[in-house]
């Protein structure tokens, strides 16, 4: 089982191929931006939470973007899943001390982040999360790429760019741009 | 066999390390407006307590159901210990029934150990006899670090264990690890509560409280534990309070920033008077609170994926 996004240590890989830069990341983080203000009309409060660890800077930089032009306040947090995940076992380390939900959000809108959808499993166990900071008028969800191979009844609102893949490769997503690394099997 | 929690020499200062950083995720999640997680879903856990305990047994209890585990609770006085059921079978019985993980005290040194060479499934020592209880001196670290801000150290820290050492395996958990992680440990106490020998253990010692509260940051009261002893160890105990409890006028001697703990039960009048233990320096109930993150954290390390073994994935 590969994680979901980033290298794995135990896996080697042929090839990279940039299917995005660094400019087109930009440019993706302030359209979806622009989306997330048309969408939300009237909204009174929204709650940005980047989803550990891929999604943290993103939600960082849709934040700066929608302070610029939103009409609504918008307020940022950041989400650990380890301790939702059905599938813990093969991610039994939660990192260092992550979850950070300033406010409640209650009768709030808010915003789920992060960096590559995939099976879907993530943003389940970062639903199931939410809510036990309290009930949201509305969850959404914002991609940078959505790569398919969903397991379950999940979609995104908002995508960078939805991207096929093979469940071998490993899509990796940063400030920098948006690469595919080819998979050649285990290298152990 | 797998891995249990029965001493502070259990553990590698990296897991100590784990344990601190996980007790501290864990304590955020107890700050949420619905404090449970559902990690350890589908997990049992049985507490078999042979001892009597408030704060343990329902810190255990607690930290188990926020992390959505069942719990099977065992009463020394309605099981079948009292028809002649030895240890062995009982221990065999729980696990039988399904537990995941045994919570234990016993009143007997070394019998947590002992369990766990019979069982498959790990076991955390809540106490046994008086060998150690490394729970509390997980928790109490904690509650020091986060006090004085020391991170995950204890560097330069003072402590003082006052009392009734020679009975107290609160005090034997507390000398190896806090003294593992930097802490300076004094301990207290008349001769006769101090044990014969402690040329091997990593303390200094004094007889008198007056002469070490000037000194110390941390003062650690003990109960006296006459339930653990018959032979009279000290003249009266009014002859003991009168040298060793503490009250305000002692608490005043102490440094300003001096803070007050207790592992409880009290005795308010014996080791401390009510006034020095409700005192605004007085960490007593925040030990109680942090002992619910820190037992989360230990029952998810060991019946997490990892099961008590730090090697990262990532």
């Amino acid at each position: 089982m590969l994680p979901e996004n980033g290298l794995n240590s135990g896996h080697s890989y042929s090839t990279a191929s940039e299917v995005m830069a660094s400019a087109d990341v930009k440019r993706v983080l302030s359209r979806i931006a622009h989306e997330v203000v048309e969408h939300n009309r009237g909204c009174t409060e929204l709650v940005i939470v980047g989803l550990q660890t891929g999604g943290v800077w993103m939600a960082e930089e849709l934040c700066s973007y929608l302070v610029e032009i939103a009409t609504f306040p918008c307020v940022l947090g950041s989400l650990d899943i380890s301790l939702y995940r059905d599938d813990h076992a093969f991610r039994p380390f939660i990192r260092s001390s992550s979850t950070d939900v300033p406010v409640s959000v209650q009768d709030k809108t808010v915003l789920l982040v992060d960096d590559v959808l995939f099976t879907g499993r993530t943003v389940r166990a970062a639903l199931e999360a939410i809510l036990d900071f309290g009930r949201p008028n509305a969850i959404q969800l914002a991609v940078m790429v959505d790569r398919g191979h969903r397991e379950l009844p999940i979609r995104p609102d908002y995508v960078g760019k939805n991207l096929p893949t093979s469940r071998s490769e490993i899509v990796e997503v940063s400030q920098e741009g948006v690469r595919i690394l080819k998979g050649v099997g285990n290298g152990s | 066999m797998a891995r249990s929690l029965v001493s502070i020499s259990d553990l590698r200062d990296d897991e100590i390390s784990h344990l601190v950083e996980l007790s501290r995720i864990f304590f955020e999640v107890n700050s949420r407006e619905i404090p449970k997680v559902p990690t350890l879903r589908g997990k049992t856990i049985a507490t078999l307590f042979f001892e009597n305990s408030t704060r343990t047994r329902l810190s255990f209890e607690l930290a188990a159901t926020r992390l959505a585990a069942d719990v099977l609770t065992f009463t020394l006085s309605s099981s079948s210990v009292s028809k002649g059921e030895s240890l062995r079978d009982t221990a065999e019985t729980i696990e039988s029934l399904g537990a995941d993980l045994i919570v234990m005290r016993h009143f007997s040194a070394g019998s947590v150990q002992l369990v766990s060479s019979w069982l498959d499934i790990p076991l955390v020592n809540a106490g046994d006899g008086a060998h150690e209880h490394p729970t509390q001196a997980l928790l109490d670290a904690v509650t020091i670090m986060d006090h004085f801000k020391t991170g995950k150290r204890l560097d330069g820290i003072s402590v003082a264990i006052v009392g009734d050492v020679l009975h107290s395996r609160v005090a034997r958990s507390n000398v190896q690890l806090l003294s593992r992680l930097g802490a300076n440990v004094t301990l207290v106490g008349p001769p006769s509560l101090l044990p014969l020998d402690l040329s091997l253990w990593p303390v200094r010692i004094s007889n008198c409280l007056e002469d070490v509260l000037p000194g110390c940051d941390v003062i650690y009261m003990l109960r006296i534990q006459s339930e653990r002893f018959s032979e009279s160890l000290m003249p009266s105990i009014g002859e003991f309070s009168r040298a060793f409890a503490l009250n305000s006028e002692r608490l005043e001697m102490a440094s300003k920033g001096a803070i007050v703990m207790h592992p409880g039960p009290m005795i308010k009048g014996v080791e401390i008077t009510a006034e020095a233990a409700e005192s605004p320096r007085s960490l007593i109930r925040t030990q109680v609170r942090n002992g619910v993150g820190v037992r989360m954290a230990v029952l998810y390390w060991l019946l997490g994926a990892n099961q008590g073994r730090l090697e990262s994935i990532w």
